[in-house]
């Protein structure tokens, strides 16, 4: 793990700690991914958040929020120091993404197999208004039960919308248990191929596996794209890695802070 | 009625480059002449309500003003997450032209009959839900839609409903209309049922039966609401809608919060499945929601 994805966990860490609760495991398996799109892919200016022709990014998994905030926070669209204040009264980051609540959200998630509709309905737009923007969601793989999902996949396919590409958080990891235990998504790559998407795979936490396949898009001219990300939930901190139980942690307390910043510092 | 709110999409289509069409899976030839025009802004996406919401929301996030059509049922009830999310959260202006409100698919049964739409959304913030009572309301809501702020369900009637609306007496969202002031009662009514309460205050002549048509039940007009019932002894409620949450909970919610409390009589449909296919009509009367049932439930109310 390199530093700037060490850094990117600490601010995760320092939200935990601040809110004493989060979705600790969701949020760390999509660091790189979020790092990746926001450091070298999304044309978007912190500064200007509604710039019309930014790409827009969505977090259909709105639980892995941290993630997205410490990203936000680290290019400017808000104060670093916002982080520790999440989901305490009155604090601008919620325990799930709002759009209108938090600078450079685009979405309102947390309420699962909303975001890939959302994100046909803005390449449309895109398209309708000759705008050069491009449209991200991002995906968990048990918000792949969800119909709705499906449904937006097959209109993304019939619209031939290539200004999307959708992304899979694929930690192998839902709330209960395993994804293959729970309602096995395999075979998944084949699954989407046959919805009509341009489907490619990549080790979720290889920074340039990342760039090389997100910075030549769309993976076929015609199609909207799928990137699924094969990840490790709870990504950097061992006593948590591939653990259900640190899914979500609702009482984060001094103790459990101190563990997973020594866990951080030799994360490989 | 729908073929009226249909045109009037296209015609504010013309006018206007943000409107779009968005149907799920409707009759063939539906907006011809919309799709052949700006085939870019006419959508027919499928059986799949859910995702058609969250479609409509966001291109409504980019600009777009998406007028979505489907039957009433499932425009409410299949996607009811992602109206309160998507639409309501953002408040987007989403147009959802609900086909089949209440009772209007009586054959086909309880899977098609919208009675509790009104109940569904009403709690939803940023939601404003309006029921014309004719083709010829509906024309001016369309009109009035266009710069609506916010999510707005438009609820249906089965089509050639009488006209009992009038143009003099203008259309805004929100603003209730006093058919016939009251005296002893005053009937509020929403969309179709206009008509019947109407026809219910003739045959109340001799008392003096006042109609408030509350074509939006939501936000409620209530300045309007308890100047029209001042002076009322008695206020009925008539809806095509069970009478839990619709306009009878509405109207009864508001005079409490204004400290009214005069008797309320809520006519509208009892808490079960409608049973026994038939017609509109039919089941209105099952019901006891015709105008000489109406009349008769007024009659008994006021000499209790």
């Amino acid at each position: 793990m390199d530093a700037r994805s060490r850094y990117l966990r600490s601010l995760v860490i320092d939200a935990l700690e601040g809110g004493g609760r989060g979705h600790v495991g969701s949020t760390l398996s999509l660091i790189e991914i979020v790092r990746v799109l926001y450091d070298d892919v999304l044309r978007v200016r912190p500064d200007d958040p509604a710039w019309p022709d930014r790409d827009r990014f969505i977090l259909s998994k709105g639980h892995g929020c941290l993630a997205l905030y410490a990203v936000l926070a680290d290019k400017g669209f808000f104060p670093v120091e916002a982080l520790k204040e999440q989901c305490r009264p009155g604090a601008m980051l919620g325990g799930h993404p709002q759009r209108g609540h938090t600078p450079g959200v685009e979405a309102s998630t947390g309420a699962l197999g909303h975001g890939l509709a959302l994100g046909v309905g803005m390449a449309l737009a895109a398209r309708l208004q000759r705008r050069p923007s491009r449209t991200f969601v991002v995906m968990g793989d048990g918000e792949l039960d969800e119909g709705s999902v499906w449904e937006a996949a097959m209109a993304a396919s019939k619209h031939r919308l290539d200004n999307l590409v959708a992304l899979v958080d694929y930690n192998k990891l839902q709330s209960y248990g395993s994804v293959a235990e729970v309602l096995d998504l395999e075979p998944l790559a084949d699954k989407w191929r046959s919805f009509g998407f341009a489907v490619a795979e990549v080790d979720g936490h290889d920074v340039n596996g990342l760039r090389n396949r997100l910075t030549a898009l769309p993976f076929e001219s015609g199609r909207p794209s799928m990137l699924i990300c094969h990840t490790v939930k709870g990504k950097g901190l061992d006593f948590a890695e591939g653990q259900a139980l640190w899914h979500h942690k609702a009482r984060i307390e001094a103790p459990d802070v101190a563990r997973m910043r020594q866990a951080l510092e030799t994360a490989r | 009625m729908r073929q009226t709110a249909l045109a009037m999409v296209h015609e504010l289509a013309r006018r206007d480059p943000r409107v779009l069409f968005i149907g799920s899976d409707l009759s063939p030839g539906v907006l011809k002449g919309m799709k052949e025009e700006m085939p870019e802004r006419f959508f027919m996406e499928g059986v799949s309500e859910a995702y058609v919401i969250g479609m409509a929301a966001g291109m409504a996030m980019d600009g777009f003003i998406p007028y979505i059509n489907t039957i009433a049922t499932f425009l409410t009830r299949r996607c009811l997450e992602q109206i309160c999310i998507d639409a309501c959260l953002e408040n987007l202006p989403l147009r959802l032209i609900a086909s089949g409100g209440g009772l209007v698919y009586a054959p086909l049964g309880p899977t098609h009959l919208a009675t509790d739409d009104i109940a569904l959304l009403r709690p939803l913030p940023n939601m404003a839900i309006v029921a014309p009572s004719d083709a010829e309301e509906m024309r001016r809501l369309m009109e009035a839609s266009l710069t609506w702020d916010g999510p707005l369900y438009i609820r249906l009637g089965k089509g050639g409903d009488p006209v009992v609306s009038r143009a003099d007496a203008g259309f805004a969202i929100g603003r209730a209309i006093l058919m016939r002031p009251a005296n002893r009662v005053l009937i509020v009514s929403t969309g179709v049922m206009t008509s019947r309460a109407l026809a219910a205050a003739d045959l109340l002549d001799t008392i003096g039966c006042g109609v408030l048509h509350m074509h939006t039940i939501k936000p409620l007009d209530t300045e309007g609401l308890l100047t029209a019932a001042a002076g009322a002894e008695l206020v009925v409620t008539l809806e095509e809608h069970t009478r839990i949450g619709g306009l009878g909970s509405a109207v009864v919610e508001a005079l409490s919060d204004a400290g009214c409390l005069k008797p309320v009589l809520r006519l509208g449909l009892p808490d079960r499945f409608p049973e026994g296919y038939g017609s509109q009509d039919h089941l209105l009367e099952l019901a006891g929601l015709q105008p000489p049932q109406v009349a008769d439930a007024i009659h008994k109310a006021l000499n209790r």
